[in-house]
């Protein structure tokens, strides 16, 4: 390597967070994103539920109600839940295969921005004459000019723009784990939360362009004077359903994967004990992977594809409960045996169980084609949805965010405050959506602003409304627990739960190198393995030496705000405007290409003086 | 830990308070409580996929609980558990029973499944067209040459063999108590059939997110004997106009406000448009919109302001004054097919 | 072989010498992974909606056989040239990159050229993407190829301009390189799209 500017250079405040393509930095911004997108999906549930709390309410009108599940959905899957799974993986798979960094830092700060953009834009619909209100699915026709207004032109931009980000972020990371992992660290030894992020980045790559395809779609017919889901010039409605759910369910695998992986770290570190069946758990997450993509179609049994389509797509969904029963019995058997400690994260961890059950169970019921007919587009599926999205997956960011927390930021969450986040959160939860499964049985459907009295309907609703407050103050104390450890919370040591993977062998927050020298892996569970033998520490895989990072870069931020800018040009017909931000686009995309980065060094003198272990 | 098991028991005990406070529904609406033979398949097969499922939560919940409470870290525990790799015989095991439980599924969901997808041609079954509109629902007997709308009335104990259409986006046909739902397509055609065991009403809705209205998409099906259904047919075909014998002066006049102003979309007896729902029998029909009662507030309250009733819908607002609305009302509560109208629609 | 001062210390294969260059030719190989979904899902919108034509004109009496046979002539000769542009940086020769790679973008023009020619010429007679199904699908899918296709030359013509500052390095190796893959990729949706568009649409509704 050749000689270049050896010196860190010295950026502050916004302007670094701006610029970073560091990781760890990254997957701060991810998460605080992720978090207030959250909240926002999170107010506009709680109107939901006060609008059903009693029959005939109008907390708000039809039309708002409507613009509320639709921006509720779209913003839970798309700009909280996604963003926070990418916060995660940004702080901890890098650590957790002991590289240095991912392998496109500029990209992975690239997927960050469009994310971010596209999710703003999604939002100031709001602001610009109502926003989306065909639902999270937008179905065609119902999502095009004449029965819906410019919202949906929100949703199309936004999600592609977003889209693009997730999806550039899910090569970055398969490229990272394939190329970057340090001396020893085979496929067979990676830990489980780097092989559900693997599986899920396979998945972003190759469910998300059918996304893109089915977005393009929609919007030439909505701009462009398309006639793709048009019946009455040839088109047909169904093919936005294909492209939709041929994205869609994998979507799902893709939330739930990595929650699968940090509940698998959390259950064998607080019972003390390596994961049961590890090989039968890289298995399922692969298998379930590969079935994710031949199941889309159990979206659609009452589109009217006839029973032979309905059967074969049925029973294929089934097949998913058996790699999904491996996992649940694998980590029941992973504490069987051990010394659990009841933390916070595993308190989240060992609520999901019995919870994510219950999603599945419901999940297998659904997969019965004739029954279905009953639960599709009921109040069912959405007690079903939620058992597996919030019971699984919400639960399980919980955990990663309890049992991560210390090494993403120094600081060790306050326990007791943790107990009542988990006790409100968990008990809020089934009361929401426990109920919601007989609604859906006793005739309630999906997105009804409203329901008329003396259907039988009133009492479960109203539970279920209940439940919202507890979900609500669960998350509020969370919110809590971050301001007041942040203030005044103890300082995190680099290994506080008595870890066994490598994140855990050095400092929290660890260095901006995370390494300073490359370990040497031995095992699964390395650092586990390591205190198995008596050492303090990892080995090194190679003496301290100067370590080349790359520079900040400001493009990201500027391409993101040129697509955002053009987003609008689209909308509004303007082709100046569209002109403009692409222009910027492709002008930082030349720049780039043009200028290669020197990066910089960190010498041997600079790491010994940060590197201290804690 | 103990608050374990006791937040289980209070769970399971909230369960069953919630079940039996309110039952599984009320039987003219609810899934739980079948009316129809295809209703009561698929409501074998829910029992079915239950059973099995809640066997397997069972075992699930009893080794967690076990696990939980007898490897918890007791104060002063010390040592390293043993660190078992896995189990082939235990993961065999918990890859095969699934599996086999799957089986069992299976067998019941392609029976069931081609069951329900039978087409009957009309010798076998009642024919009816259902066309979905932005937020109401369109009935037409083609073999009996019977329109109407909103009330779809059918003999009990025959199969009815229901061909699916929208006139505008997709919404979704779905009688809980008489059987699982299935889309209406704009472009495309499905089919479906369901049967009444019994008589009397039940309530129908659209189960697709279709706009603003969605909710307030409801139907109701009017299940009656064969022979009481012959003659409703019958007389449907063959009403002329409104009943002479209720006709009153302002009806009268409502008459001529509904000819000059309506009937481009409203049909009554085989006259006037298709845009908006067909009013032969009005009087006859248990709501207004869809959703209120049929009596004379709620339909004044319509006929003043549709948007307020049902946000989105396609009907204008004429801006009649308070004398031609009761004149309308009037002449709409002429327009029945029954012997009797029903009173209870007209306090 | 030509050696030149600067390359004599370039390995064999430069566009691999760094991890730096893995890392970028194994993400764009993931990248077209990617790609091929996008172009699966626009060929399967494209088979069920070719037939809607909507009273306009079908395939059959559109498409103009030789035009669309030498175009594809003219995309299939420039994949092999960028072959050829990537064997002479395999033997360190930057002018030989460089003359191959202007002949492949040349022939990339040339069928960018026809193909806009063969648009005008369809929109003439009513095949438009307003106009049915059919016209939507067309204009998408084959569009969307030849978005593609500009997008490689102005990338090519990008990297060619900063080699002649920058010269051949284990930096710009694996650019080329990319670019190369990029445009193999190019070359064979064509295929498909000549297969399935044309080759199809000339036999259309006997088989479909």
């Amino acid at each position: 390597m050749s000689a270049h500017a050896s010196h860190a250079p010295k950026r502050s405040g916004l302007w670094d967070w701006l610029t970073t393509v560091d990781h760890k930095k990254i997957a701060i911004l991810y998460l605080i994103a992720g978090g207030l997108f959250f909240l926002a999906g999170g107010i506009e549930a709680l109107l939901i539920r006060l609008q059903l709390m009693y029959p005939e309410l109008s907390v708000v009108g039809a039309k708002t109600f409507n613009e509320l599940i639709t921006m509720h959905g779209t913003t839970m899957i798309f700009l909280a839940v996604m963003p926070v799974i990418f916060a995660l993986m940004n702080a901890v798979v890098p650590l957790q295969i002991g590289a240095r960094d991912v392998a496109f830092p500029f990209v992975n700060a690239l997927g960050f921005w469009l994310f971010f953009f596209g999710g703003v834009l999604l939002n100031t619909s709001w602001f610009l004459g109502g926003a989306p209100d065909a639902g999270w699915t937008s179905y065609t026709t119902l999502a095009l000019n004449q029965f819906s207004g410019r919202g949906i032109d929100f949703y199309v931009l936004g999600l592609q723009i977003a889209g693009l980000g997730t999806l550039i972020g899910g090569i970055n990371f398969l490229v990272t784990i394939i190329n970057m992992r340090a001396p020893g660290m085979t496929f067979m030894r990676m830990p489980l939360f780097t092989w559900t992020s693997f599986v899920t980045s396979g998945l972003i790559l190759f469910a998300f362009p059918a996304i893109t395809v089915g977005l393009v779609l929609l919007m030439f017919d909505r701009l462009f004077g398309g006639n793709f889901f048009n019946p009455d010039a040839g088109g047909n409605i169904l093919i936005w359903q294909h492209l939709f759910w041929i994205f869609g369910h994998p979507e799902v695998y893709i939330l739930i994967l990595p929650a699968f992986g940090i509940i698998s770290e959390v259950v064998s570190t607080f019972s003390k004990k390596r994961l049961f069946g590890y090989s039968s758990m890289v298995f399922a997450t692969a298998l379930i992977g590969f079935l994710g993509f031949m199941v889309w179609a159990h979206h659609m049994f009452t589109t009217g594809m006839g029973p032979i389509a309905n059967t074969l797509f049925g029973l294929a969904t089934m097949l998913i409960a058996v790699p999904t029963g491996i996992k649940i019995f694998n980590w029941l058997f992973t504490m069987w045996g051990g010394q659990i400690r009841f933390t916070t994260a595993n308190l989240f961890a060992v609520g999901f169980i019995p919870t994510f059950t219950i999603g599945g169970m419901t999940g297998v019921m659904l997969a019965i084609p004739p029954a279905d007919y009953q639960y599709h587009d009921s109040y069912f599926v959405v007690a079903h949805f939620h058992y597996v999205i919030v019971g699984g997956l919400v639960f399980g960011l919980f955990a990663g965010l309890y049992y991560w927390w210390p090494k993403m930021f120094g600081k060790m969450l306050n326990e007791t405050l943790g107990k009542w986040n988990f006790w409100t959160f968990f008990v809020g939860f089934h009361l929401t959506f426990f109920p919601q499964h007989f609604l859906g049985l006793m005739g309630m459907p999906r997105r009804v602003f409203t329901y008329l009295a003396g259907q039988g309907l009133e009492l479960g609703n109203f539970i279920s409304t209940i439940g919202v407050f507890g979900m609500s103050i669960g998350t509020i104390l969370f919110l809590v627990n971050v301001a007041v450890t942040a203030k005044s919370g103890k300082r995190a040591p680099a290994d506080p739960w008595d870890g066994r993977t490598l994140e855990w062998s050095i400092p929290s927050p660890p260095p901006e190198y995370n390494f300073a020298q490359t370990p040497l892996v031995r095992g699964l569970d390395a650092l586990w393995v390591e205190k198995m033998a008596g050492n303090k520490g990892m080995t090194p895989a190679e003496p301290l030496g100067s370590i080349h990072m790359p520079s900040g870069s400001f493009l990201p931020f500027v391409m993101s705000v040129g697509l955002f800018i053009a987003g609008f040009g689209f909308m509004y017909h303007n082709y100046v405007v569209v002109v403009i931000g692409l222009a910027i686009n492709f002008a930082c995309m030349l720049l780039r290409s043009l200028t290669d980065d020197p990066g910089y060094h960190i010498e041997p003198d600079e790491i010994e003086e940060k590197g201290v272990k804690a | 830990m103990k608050s374990w098991q006791q937040f289980w028991r209070q769970l399971f005990l909230f369960g069953l308070l919630a079940l039996t406070l309110t039952g599984c529904g009320i039987q003219e609406l609810s899934a739980l409580k079948p009316q129809g033979p295809v209703a009561a398949m698929q409501f074998d097969l829910m029992k079915l996929s239950f059973s099995i499922m809640i066997g397997v939560f069972i075992v699930v919940i009893l080794i967690l609980t076990y696990v939980l409470i007898r490897y918890r870290k007791r104060p002063g525990q010390e040592g390293i558990p043993k660190q078992v790799e896995g189990s082939h015989t235990l993961e065999i095991l918990w890859t095969a029973i699934p599996f086999l439980l799957l089986i069992i599924m299976a067998i019941p969901t392609v029976t069931t499944g081609f069951a329900l997808s039978k087409e009957y041609d009309n010798k076998e079954a009642l024919q009816v067209n259902v066309t979905a509109h932005q937020f109401w629902w369109e009935f037409e007997y083609p073999d009996l040459g019977v329109a109407t709308a909103q009330d779809l009335v059918l003999p009990v104990g025959k199969k009815v063999q229901f061909t699916l259409n929208s006139a505008d986006v997709i919404h979704a046909f779905w009688i809980p108590a008489l059987g699982g739902k299935i889309d209406t397509n704009p472009g495309l055609e499905n089919k479906m059939w369901l049967q009444a065991d019994r008589t009397g009403t039940f309530y129908g809705k659209c189960a697709e997110l279709c706009g603003a209205s969605h909710a307030l998409m409801d139907f109701k099906v009017e299940v009656m004997e064969q022979a009481d259904f012959d003659k409703w047919a019958q007389k449907m075909k063959t009403v002329q106009s409104a009943d002479p014998k209720k006709a009153t002066a302002s009806a009268a006049e409502g008459q001529a406000i509904f000819e000059k102003s309506c009937l481009g979309c409203h049909a009554v007896a085989g006259k006037g448009g298709k845009l908006g729902p067909n009013l032969t029998n009005f009087a006859d029909r248990m709501r207004v919109a869809g959703i209120k009662p049929n009596e004379r507030k709620y339909l004044e309250e319509w006929l003043k302001d549709p948007q307020k009733m049902k946000p989105g819908n396609n009907m204008p607002n004429l801006n009649l004054s308070d004398d031609q609305v009761n004149a309308l009302v009037d002449y709409l509560y002429t327009l029945s097919v029954k012997d009797e109208v029903k009173d209870e629609n007209k306090q | 072989m030509a050696t030149h001062h600067v390359h004599a210390v370039l390995p064999d294969e430069p566009e691999k010498a760094t991890l730096e260059g893995k890392n970028k030719i194994l993400g764009f190989w993931l990248f077209l992974g990617g790609e091929t979904v996008l172009f699966g899902s626009l060929f399967a919108t494209f088979i069920a909606l070719r037939d809607q034509t909507n009273g306009g004109p079908s395939s059959q009496q559109l498409f103009d056989m030789p035009l669309v046979a030498i175009a594809t002539l003219l995309l299939l000769t420039s994949s092999l040239t960028s072959v050829f542009a990537v064997l002479a940086m395999h033997k360190k020769n930057l002018k030989q990159v460089q003359a191959w790679l202007t002949v492949t973008v040349l022939l990339g023009l040339g069928f960018l050229g026809l193909e806009i020619y063969e648009f005008m010429h369809y929109y003439h007679e009513g095949h438009k993407i307003s106009s049915s199904a059919f016209g939507s699908a067309f204009y998408t899918l084959v569009g969307f190829h030849g978005g593609h296709v500009l997008f490689g030359i102005l990338w090519i013509v990008t990297l060619q301009l900063a080699a002649v500052k920058k010269g051949l390095t284990v930096v710009t190796a694996p650019k080329f390189y990319v670019a190369s893959l990029y445009w193999h990729f190019i070359d064979v949706v064509w295929v498909f799209i000549f297969t399935v568009v044309y080759l199809m649409g000339m036999i259309g509704g006997k088989v479909g």
